[in-house]
């Protein structure tokens, strides 16, 4: 028996019917509000704090590697994120263009403030959407079904589909040194509530952890003393839509600034480890590798003598910065006195202490690569709520969730993307396959097809499906077929121009230590030279009709150089896709399989992949194992679980 | 990144039933069976040939342009054939050794080495056989994954191991070293991996691979055969059980000892396991006897084997000669046949065991055919599955797969190399050096994405 406590409301009031209901709008939620609304749902966001949409509790910037491909590939099909980070940005920089087109980074520094007053103000403008403040405190299931939900106001709303994208609200724990209290992220109220109702479900909770730096008062801070690090001046967009023309100078945007940790940092930490809550076992969360606290990377570092901070502005009209690398729970006390030990920060003002924060998540081994709950149908997760860090994780994933939640109300068919087709496929399949034993982020390294997954294609590889899904409009996916034909139309261009081994040829190649040519030489294929670049190639041929667009020039460049590369990747793919073409049934009893190892077998029970490509990620299954198992799928005797209720 | 879609690979295996010399046959089944055929094969257009015609032509190494075997080749197109796959033939002539190389050459040039069963696993995936007939496919496949498990570990020699982890560790430093570069670009204190330094790890790998497979002694056993030695006093039964290893009568067995034949090493081709018959002119040579069959001209046929068989006559008492013989092979690959075990028994077991300290011991009749498919089993079982343990080289790879692998980590490396020559960045390349690595990591059975991820964590520094 449950015992109500003073404070819960005893009178339950009906409120209005829905299609789809979102819990959180925080960056999951949002997308995933949108996506179902915006495909024609009636829908309805309940938040515990209207003036904490869309807010960003930790590093005030948006992309990096594959994040950044993760927001251009949220725009592709209709999300928010890169329009909106687009409208709000304040500084804006390409990583890595030194390197290769597959692992180019944009990446951008977000006015926090105006990031969240956008969010919000697009959340209210959007027809079918609805946006209240409330705390959902349980859900209402019936036969397996979710039906709706129950806020701490004692209202009820039902709906076809449930999101819940409740980020590290749910039974948040603050800890800064000795002291720890209950709470959402920088103080806001916790949910206390909703994961006990989920436990109850019978869903597998888990606790995760995580932390950020301290803030400082940018008045006090000796620039002098730091590096600075400007933004691009080449124009860079998150999204498709943004235009060159309303891109910042780079005087009008704000500089970050590098600084460093010394040996009196360290010393400080070192001498206060005993009071450092990772150390003395009162946080009992699992953190990030990625992201340690300093205090840790001063203990597993030892031989370190310095670590980088970035000194990032968190908005134009606010003082405030964030010390980026200075993440800690230590003491606040401890914490003013690390910060004064750094050069430019001497003087340095703390406005708010670091903390850590520890959390519920629920362990996606228990959904579906639709986010859908596998124990209760119409209930989806995303974001944070399913082990994730990041806000870029927590939109890519709302995005999916709310299509699905939505097509699941329209009465339509799952929508999943695929390893090789994005970030987010490759990022949802890790989650749901092999879960996650801490906060999990995407890194370039977790697509086995990154050369395919480029930040400079997302929109290839997605408008089309966004454009299906009815998330993307027709004016822009008419804009998006005149690029794809323009790129096809040159490439073949290019392919069928030759180049003869003129005297202005031979004295270009020469100049780059190159042989002179013999014979004509097909521009596609000069184009590949390292040194030859669309540009150069320009004063050999003739120029095409109508100058192109620099995101053509752009694809037509990256398609040939490294043409052979991509055949590769292409070819790998197509015999990953037949795996995943073999389809595993549904309910399948793996106890009635001989032959299967045992752990194997205990995975594949728990995990229940949908097909046999999925099963053979799963660590633990050996390839034997998939071999009996197809042998046994193909046999069609199939040993059923009985259906659960 | 691990190489998981073994399923629709083209496979290729000696598909030569047991028991039938002279001719054998590399079979590949697969969507690139033709392709894989139409590199090392010399003669009539593939493409054009019709389905199920044998041609004449020959197999030519493509690295080097030299000619291994004169062949037919049969060409089967789908759906029509037994796997329901195009599956390609080639009848060798040219013994174990050729068919082994042509074996080694289909798989570096785009096939694996098919598991135990593999094609009819195919054609029953394909619904090529019938449901009764699948149980027995699972058999097989079970069987394969007890033997899978140890395989994995036991058919690799402790130094190739070793020297294939050391190896991995190397080119995951260098990955790691790449991915943090790209994961964390804002990190300065990271050393950068440079074309440079990519391409100076990239050629040491390079090298030690060539080595590897230079010195590795399997694929000297493949190449060269495994040696074997049957040892014994006159008229124990050497000859007659050397001709059933041979599966022919080139011996001539006669009462009388002595026919001589003007062989030196003979190859036999054991259930798969390639055997160098070393001296067997000396076995069959007997017209000195005292000389040519004593202890001392045993040794140095002894000392160049890796293999012996000891024949002991199990009809007759043990002699000191046979004491000599067991005492000179101590230490070494020893099977002891005990032959003629038709006629009444005089050895005692115990005794040998004792003097053997309890090697393999099998007893067969010559005469009967008794044992002998024991016999074979046995050579089969010590070498693919206890790894005969190598007398010249301390490193040792274990079959045709593990060479087909380092043959393709090889070319991974080379392309590379060719990568960065054509000035293509260090990421893009990366993903040939990854392969080598997923590759190396397919001998020693640990191909695990991430093994990377860790390695990034704990290496680095890195967060906020
Ligand atoms: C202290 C801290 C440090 C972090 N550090 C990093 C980092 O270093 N790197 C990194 O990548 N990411 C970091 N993050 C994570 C990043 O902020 C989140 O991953 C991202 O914001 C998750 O988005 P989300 O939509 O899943 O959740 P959130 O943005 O947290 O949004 C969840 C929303 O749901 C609401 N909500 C919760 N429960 C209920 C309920 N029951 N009823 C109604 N509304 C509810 C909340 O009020 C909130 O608005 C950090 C987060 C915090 C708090
Ligand atoms: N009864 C019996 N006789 C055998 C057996 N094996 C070989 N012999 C006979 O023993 C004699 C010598 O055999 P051979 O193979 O020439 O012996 P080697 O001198 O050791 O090569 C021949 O007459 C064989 O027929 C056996 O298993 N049983």
């Amino acid at each position: 028996m449950k015992s109500l406590r003073v404070s819960d409301v005893k009178q339950k009031y009906r409120g209005k019917n829905y299609d789809v209901i979102v819990v959180g709008a925080g960056h999951a939620g949002c997308e995933a509000a949108l996506a179902a609304a915006r495909m024609g749902n009636k829908t309805l966001i309940l938040t515990i704090n209207l003036d904490m949409v869309a807010f960003m509790p930790c590093n005030p910037s948006v992309g990096g590697p594959a994040k950044g491909t993760v927001v251009r590939e949220v725009d592709a099909l209709g999300g928010e994120m890169g329009r909106n980070i687009d409208k709000t940005y304040i500084q804006m920089r390409m990583l890595n263009t030194g390197k290769g087109p597959a692992v180019q980074a944009l990446r951008a520094q977000a006015d926090k403030h105006a990031y969240h007053a956008e969010m919000k103000h697009t959340l209210e403008n959007e027809p079918n959407l609805t946006l209240r403040q409330a705390i959902v405190d349980s859900l209402i299931v019936e036969d397996g079904l979710c039906k709706g939900v129950v806020t701490n106001t004692g209202a009820k709303y039902f709906a076809k589909a449930v999101v819940i994208a409740a980020g590290t609200a749910a039974r948040g724990k603050i800890i800064i040194g000795e002291l720890m209290y209950a709470s959402g992220p920088n103080n806001s109220q916790p949910a206390e509530k909703l994961s006990g109702n989920l436990e109850e479900l019978g869903f597998d909770l888990e606790r995760f952890k995580t932390g950020t730096p301290p803030r400082v008062d940018g008045t006090t801070i000796d620039y002098s003393k730091a590096e600075e690090q400007p933004g691009d001046a080449t124009p860079h967009h998150f999204s498709f839509e943004s235009s060159d023309k309303n891109y910042l100078s780079v005087k009008d945007q704000l500089s970050c600034w590098l600084t460093y940790t010394n040996e009196t940092t360290h010393k400080i930490i070192r001498e206060n480890l005993d009071r450092a809550p990772m150390f003395t076992g009162v946080i009992e969360g699992v953190g990030p590798r990625y992201c340690p606290s300093i205090e840790d990377k001063i203990v597993r570092f030892a031989d370190k003598s310095r670590h980088q901070l970035f000194l990032e502005p968190e908005g134009r009209k606010t003082e405030e910065w964030y010390v980026d690398g200075l993440s800690t729970s230590m003491p606040e006390e401890v914490q003013q006195k690390m910060l004064h030990t750094v050069a430019g920060l001497e003087n340095a003002e703390m406005m708010r202490p670091g903390y850590a924060i520890e959390y519920d998540v629920v362990a996606p081994y228990q959904l579906k690569p639709t986010l859908e709950t596998k124990i209760v149908r119409n209930l989806f997760t995303a974001g944070q709520t399913n082990g994730t860090s990041g806000y870029e994780e927590a939109a890519g994933q709302g995005i999916i969730a709310g299509i699905n939640a939505g097509r699941r109300a329209l009465g339509k068919g799952p929508f999943v993307l695929k390893r090789n087709e994005a970030y987010i496929g490759v990022m949802i399949d890790d989650l749901v396959t092999k879960g996650t034993k801490e906060p999990y982020r995407l890194l370039t390294s977790r697509a086995e097809y990154r050369l395919l997954l480029r930040t400079d294609n997302a929109d290839m590889r997605l408008t089309e499906k966004g454009h299906e899904l009815g998330l993307i409009s027709d004016d822009r996916y008419a804009k998006f077929l005149d690029k794809k034909r323009a790129i096809d139309s040159e490439i073949q261009r290019l392919n069928q121009i030759r180049i003869k081994p003129s005297d202005a040829v031979n004295q270009f190649v020469e100049a780059h230590g190159d042989k002179p040519l013999k014979d004509g030489v097909l521009a596609s294929v000069f184009l590949r030279r390292p040194y030859v670049n669309y540009q150069t190639l320009l004063q050999f041929i003739a120029a095409p009709d109508a100058p192109l667009d620099r995101h053509v020039v752009e694809q037509v460049e990256i398609q040939t150089k490294y043409a052979g590369y991509i055949a590769k990747a292409e070819a790998s793919v197509e015999k990953m896709k037949r795996m995943e073409a073999k389809r595993i049934p549904d309910r399948i009893d793996y106890q009635a399989i001989d032959g299967i190892a045992t752990e194997a077998r205990q995975k594949l029970q728990k995990i229940h992949p949908e097909t046999l490509a999925q099963a053979s990620r799963i660590s633990g299954v050996n390839p034997a194992d998939i071999a009996i198992l197809s042998v046994y799928i193909q046999q069609g005797k199939i040993a059923k679980l009985k259906k659960s209720v | 990144m691990v190489l998981t879609t073994t399923e629709f690979d083209t496979i290729a295996a000696i598909s030569t039933p047991p028991g039938e010399g002279g001719i054998s046959i590399v079979r590949i089944s697969g969507e690139e069976a033709l392709d894989v055929a139409k590199k090392i094969y010399r003669g009539k257009s593939l493409d054009k040939v019709a389905s199920n015609t044998i041609n004449y032509g020959h197999i030519i190494d493509p690295s080097t342009g030299q000619e291994i075997d004169e062949v037919m080749l049969s060409v089967m197109r789908a759906p029509h054939t037994y796997t329901k796959e195009d599956i390609i033939e080639i009848n060798c002539h040219g013994g174990i050794v050729a068919t082994n190389r042509i074996l080694q050459l289909v798989i570096s040039n785009g096939a694996r080495m098919a598991e135990p069963g593999e094609f009819t696993k195919r054609a029953f995936l394909n619904g090529r056989i019938d449901l009764s007939q699948s149980e027995a496919v699972m058999d097989l496949i079970e069987a394969k994954t007890d033997r899978s498990m140890k395989a994995a570990i036991n058919q690799l020699d402790g130094n190739l191991s070793h020297l294939i982890k050391h190896l991995r560790k190397d080119i995951l430093d260098v990955l790691a070293q790449v991915e943090v570069n790209i994961d964390y670009p804002e990190y300065d204190d990271v050393e950068t991996m440079t074309s440079k330094l990519l391409r100076e790890k990239a050629t040491d790998v390079h090298k030690r691979i060539v080595q590897l497979l230079q010195t590795a002694k399997q694929g000297k056993i493949l190449r060269d055969g495994l040696a074997t030695s049957i040892i014994g006093r006159p008229n124990v039964g050497k000859s007659s059980l050397l001709n059933h290893l041979l599966h022919e009568d080139k011996a001539i067995v006669t009462d009388v000892p002595g026919t001589t034949r003007d062989v030196l090493e003979e190859y036999a081709n054991v259930q798969g396991v390639p055997l160098k018959l070393v001296d067997t002119a000396g076995i069959r040579d007997t017209t000195d006897k005292v000389e040519k069959i004593g202890v001392d001209r045993s040794r140095k046929a002894i000392a160049s084997a890796d293999l012996i068989l000891l024949v002991l006559n199990a009809s007759e008492e043990l002699t000191d000669e046979d004491r000599q013989l067991i005492k000179a092979t101590n230490g070494k690959q020893r099977i002891v046949v005990l032959n003629k075990t038709d006629l009444p028994i005089k050895l005692k077991l115990n005794e040998i065991k004792q003097l053997t300290h309890a090697d393999h011991i099998i007893s067969t009749s010559a005469i009967k055919s008794d044992g002998l498919k024991e016999l074979e089993k046995l050579i089969s079982k010590m070498f693919f599955d206890e790894g005969i343990s190598s007398s010249q080289n301390d490193v040792m790879v274990t079959n045709a797969r593990h060479i087909g692998l380092l043959n393709q980590a090889k070319q991974a490396l080379e392309d590379v190399i060719k990568g960065l020559d054509t000035g293509m960045p260090v990421d893009l390349v990366q993903i040939d050096m990854t392969r080598c690595w997923d590759l190396l990591g397919e001998i020693t059975g640990d191909s695990y994405q991430d093994e990377l991820i860790d390695q990034l964590f704990s290496q680095f520094c890195l967060g906020k």
